[in-house]
């Protein structure tokens, strides 16, 4: 298996991008990372986009071709393929990218991630969502996706302690860095009042504790490392690239606390990179829910399990603590575009580690790891990167 | 809410608090929990049940037996017969005449009958104030009977003083009129024919049962045909639980048997409008006394008080 | 959600029938064709099972923002249910104020209306869960 390295990369904004249609968010994030790569179409040997459900937000399926056409790339007649794991599609993406350059198939890939998620109405956007969980078994019961996640709240509550301001302050952690993200959604701070006092959604779950209904889409162009130089002198290497599946409901997983498929992944990944959770700069986690940021950090291993909430008290994971994480808002107040998300994170990590991320920018950040979640936890993609 | 003196009426109608159905309930469910404790409580296996009838005036579909999704939800399926019947408030009453009717003539070791509805009623008429939600499930068979049906019989005539027309959410009704001429005249009627046959007066019951709209009612049939305020004070449930329409007569049995003993002989008559009155002479074994009980009255304690904006959201008003 | 579909899943909706292992004695609800913890032990050696409906309440939320068809219901509880069999559902509770469910209740099931696909649609059905007593 050969070394495999970040290029290049684009984004769009982030937001309800009602001038935009799905076509119109894979362009702009193709054409931006492959601008940014400097390579050329012809250098483009693969695609692969993640999204999770555009058939179901705009009617359309068969990603891979439409990808293809927008780019201006289906006449070099290169493979191009949709991967889906519910919110986890954009990493899972970039999985298999690099699975196909590391494995010596291709030299230059392009990995995308997209979601266009309101041409639709705000509840039916909540349905499709719903079915990153089991439709029969939990949605057909009225289980929505906070309803989950509020479920691991207060079973986390109950066996810890943590509490809702501790929930909350993750919250006011992520718009405040938000608002030095000109790519975010939301660029306002937020208190723990406001959290508190925003609609209660699923109880313990605010409003401000839930990410949004977002448009995005994003993009990065893979090479072999070997080959990495002829584009580019600021190289990431990808140091690991691990995913795993566990039940995708949440009545079968073998702990509520935290996401068994995340301690996992991250334990094979931290082995593959030969480091340890202590030796991580910078993070990017999936902060669907501020519950989900605070059980991620202890599934990370930067906490032990059950000290997340006072970590966040602690202010472990602001901008200047020890452990900077989401500094780009996060799913929170970045916006949770579905399939562009894990693309996202990556692309955060990427400014991070080539010292490019202007306000946000985490001294000396050399490694980095991003943390992507399926649904309730049925998949976790966990990348580590490297500055070279 | 609507203008008038709720006191007043309540006192008038006899009807003090009325049943409510739950946001997720309906005559299937209703008919689901009654015929679940009839199966629990009897001990019959379920697979022995022949023919399922569900009787009631709101049976959520038009077309779709409320029948089979009970026979399926207590297992009794394949090997069964299964109908819906419609007769206003006597429909249940109906069912178990029928039950009856095939354990006699040996086509089914037992049967169950059905009596539900969650009463529809429009909003500010007179029939709101007792239009109301229940059920009650019987098993009819040959063996190891807690009461015996020493004779039934009914009175019909085609007589229009209550109604509902497809796709209508709420019935019409003559007034004063589904008084006299309609459940007076069959309730009576009924009962002193069933009376004639069975060659009795009232003092051989221990217990009557007539069907409940309101507490003045059968409390009235009840002294013109001569039996007295004891008598009917066991199964006269209406005061506050309120009418619930097919349910309204099995309830008001049930509540008996839930007290009676054995020997006690029960005379118990339904209405339904439209017209006509189901009779049963009834007569209550031995077996009763190891049988264990409903306890009505007990689950009418466990209650909740809503008011009106949560009730009418409980009607399904705002569905 | 098509008949078909609602349909196939009447015996678990309606009287929770599960499976069970024959070669370990797990009871699964959702029912499984195999065993996770058997596998290969497992296969043809899973028998339909019955659960009794009564359980713990593990973990339990109050839903404000509910999805299409539960509009009617909202506030209601979705909670995370330890059967007595050992397996774990997904259900809602009812028949009691929000703010008297707690961790470590004891429920039964009950049958109830789920939602129906609009005023012309079928009626679904199924399992819900109310304290015991």
């Amino acid at each position: 298996m050969r070394d495999v390295a970040l290029i290049g990369g684009g984004l769009t904004p982030f937001g309800e991008l009602w001038e935009k249609s799905l076509a119109d968010l894979v362009a702009e994030a193709g054409i931006a990372a492959i601008m940014d790569a400097g390579i050329e179409g012809e250098d483009i040997e693969a695609l692969y986009i993640g999204g999770m459900s555009a058939g179901r937000f705009v009617g359309q399926e068969h990603l891979g071709s439409l990808a293809a056409e927008v780019s201006g790339l289906s006449e070099l007649h290169i493979p191009a393929t949709r991967v889906e794991a519910a919110c986890a599609s954009g990493s899972l993406a970039l999985h298999n990218g690099y699975l196909a350059v590391a494995s010596g198939m291709y030299d230059v890939v392009v990995v995308g991630g997209a979601e266009k998620m309101t041409d639709v109405a705000g509840t039916e956007a909540t349905n499709i969502l719903a079915s990153a969980a089991n439709r029969e078994w939990e949605a057909f019961f009225g289980a929505t996706f906070p309803g989950l996640y509020a479920l691991m709240a207060r079973y986390h509550m109950h066996k810890y302690g943590t509490t809702r301001e501790q929930l909350a302050e993750v919250a006011v952690k992520n718009h405040y860095n938000g608002t030095l993200n000109p790519k975010a959604q939301y660029r306002r701070e937020v208190s723990v009042e406001d959290v508190l006092g925003s609609t209660m959604v699923a109880d313990p779950l605010h409003l401000l504790d839930c990410s949004p209904i977002t448009d995005g889409a994003g993009a990065v162009v893979i090479s072999s490392m070997d080959r990495a130089e002829e584009f580019t002198d600021e190289p990431v290497r990808i140091a690991a690239s691990e995913t795993v599946a566990d039940s995708i409901s949440l009545s079968e997983r073998s702990r509520f606390d935290g996401i068994p498929a995340a301690m996992t992944a991250s334990r094979r990944a931290y082995n593959r990179a030969g480091v340890s959770p202590a030796d991580i700069d910078v993070a990017e986690v999936h902060d669907c829910f501020t519950i989900a940021e605070i059980m991620a950090i202890e599934d990370l291993g930067f906490v032990d399990k059950g000290k997340g909430g006072s970590a966040v008290d602690d202010g472990l994971t602001t901008l200047d603590g020890e452990l900077p994480v989401n500094t780009s808002g996060g799913l929170k107040s970045k916006g949770h575009p579905v399939g562009a998300t894990g693309i996202a994170q990556i692309h955060e990590l990427m400014l991070q580690l080539r010292g490019q991320a202007d306000r946000r920018q985490v001294d000396d950040a050399a490694l980095g790891l991003t943390h992507n979640v399926g649904g309730s936890g049925g998949t976790a993609v966990i990348h580590i990167l490297e500055a070279i | 809410m609507w203008r008038g003196d709720g006191a007043a009426i309540a006192a008038g109608l006899m009807v003090y608090e009325k049943t409510v159905p739950g946001l997720d309930e309906d005559t299937t469910t209703i008919s689901v929990e009654a015929a679940r404790r009839a199966v629990r409580l009897s001990g019959i296996d379920a697979q022995d049940i022949g023919a399922l009838y569900v009787g009631s005036e709101s049976h959520p579909y038009a077309v779709k037996p409320t029948a089979t999704i009970v026979a399926e939800a207590i297992q009794a399926t394949p090997d069964l017969t299964a109908a819906d019947y419609e007769f206003a408030c006597k429909a249940g009453t109906a069912a178990m005449q029928n039950c009856l009717a095939l354990v006699r003539a040996d086509m089914i070791t037992c049967g169950m009958a059905i009596g539900a509805d969650v009463s529809q009623a429009a909003p500010g008429d007179a029939l709101e104030y007792a239009a109301a939600a229940g059920g009650a499930a019987f098993i009819l068979g040959r063996d190891n009977l807690i009461a015996e049906v020493n004779h039934t019989l009914s009175f019909t005539t085609d007589t229009p003083d209550f109604w509902r027309r497809e796709g209508e959410p709420y019935p019409g009704h003559g007034g004063r009129f589904t008084g006299k001429p309609a459940y007076f005249r069959h309730v009576t009627a009924a009962t002193k024919r069933m009376m004639e046959e069975m060659g009795t007066s009232p003092d051989d019951y221990d217990y009557a049962v007539f069907h409940q709209p309101n507490g003045k009612f059968p409390s009235r049939v009840a002294r013109k045909l001569g039996f007295t305020k004891e008598q009917i004070e066991e199964g006269l449930l209406c005061p506050y639980i309120g009418n619930t329409y097919s349910g309204s007569t099995p309830l008001g049995l049930s509540a008996v048997l839930d007290v009676a003993e054995a020997g006690d002989r029960i005379l118990a008559t339904s209405y339904g409008s439209g017209a006509g009155s189901d009779s049963f002479d009834i007569t209550v074994t031995d077996a009763i006394e190891g049988y264990e009980r409903n306890n009505i009255r007990k689950m009418m304690e466990n209650r909740e008080y809503l008011d009106y904006g949560l009730y009418m959201k409980h009607r399904g008003e705002f569905a | 959600m098509g008949v078909p579909r609602y349909w196939r899943e009447i015996p678990q909706r309606y009287n929770l029938i599960g499976t069970k292992c024959e070669a370990c004695g797990q009871v699964y609800f959702p029912p499984r064709s195999m065993c996770p913890e058997c596998r290969r032990a497992s296969v043809g050696n899973m028998e339909e099972y019955q659960l009794k409906g009564s359980g713990v309440v593990e973990s339990y939320t109050v839903i404000y923002a509910p999805p299409p068809h539960f509009e009617h219901e909202e506030p209601y509880v979705i909670a995370l249910i330890k059967m007595d069999e050992d397996t774990y559902l997904t259900g809602q509770i009812v028949d009691v104020s929000p703010d008297e469910v707690s961790i470590g209740m004891h429920v039964e099931s009950c049958f109830r209306r789920i939602y129906q696909d609009g005023k012309a649609g079928a009626i679904h059905y199924g399992y819900k869960f109310k304290p015991v007593g």
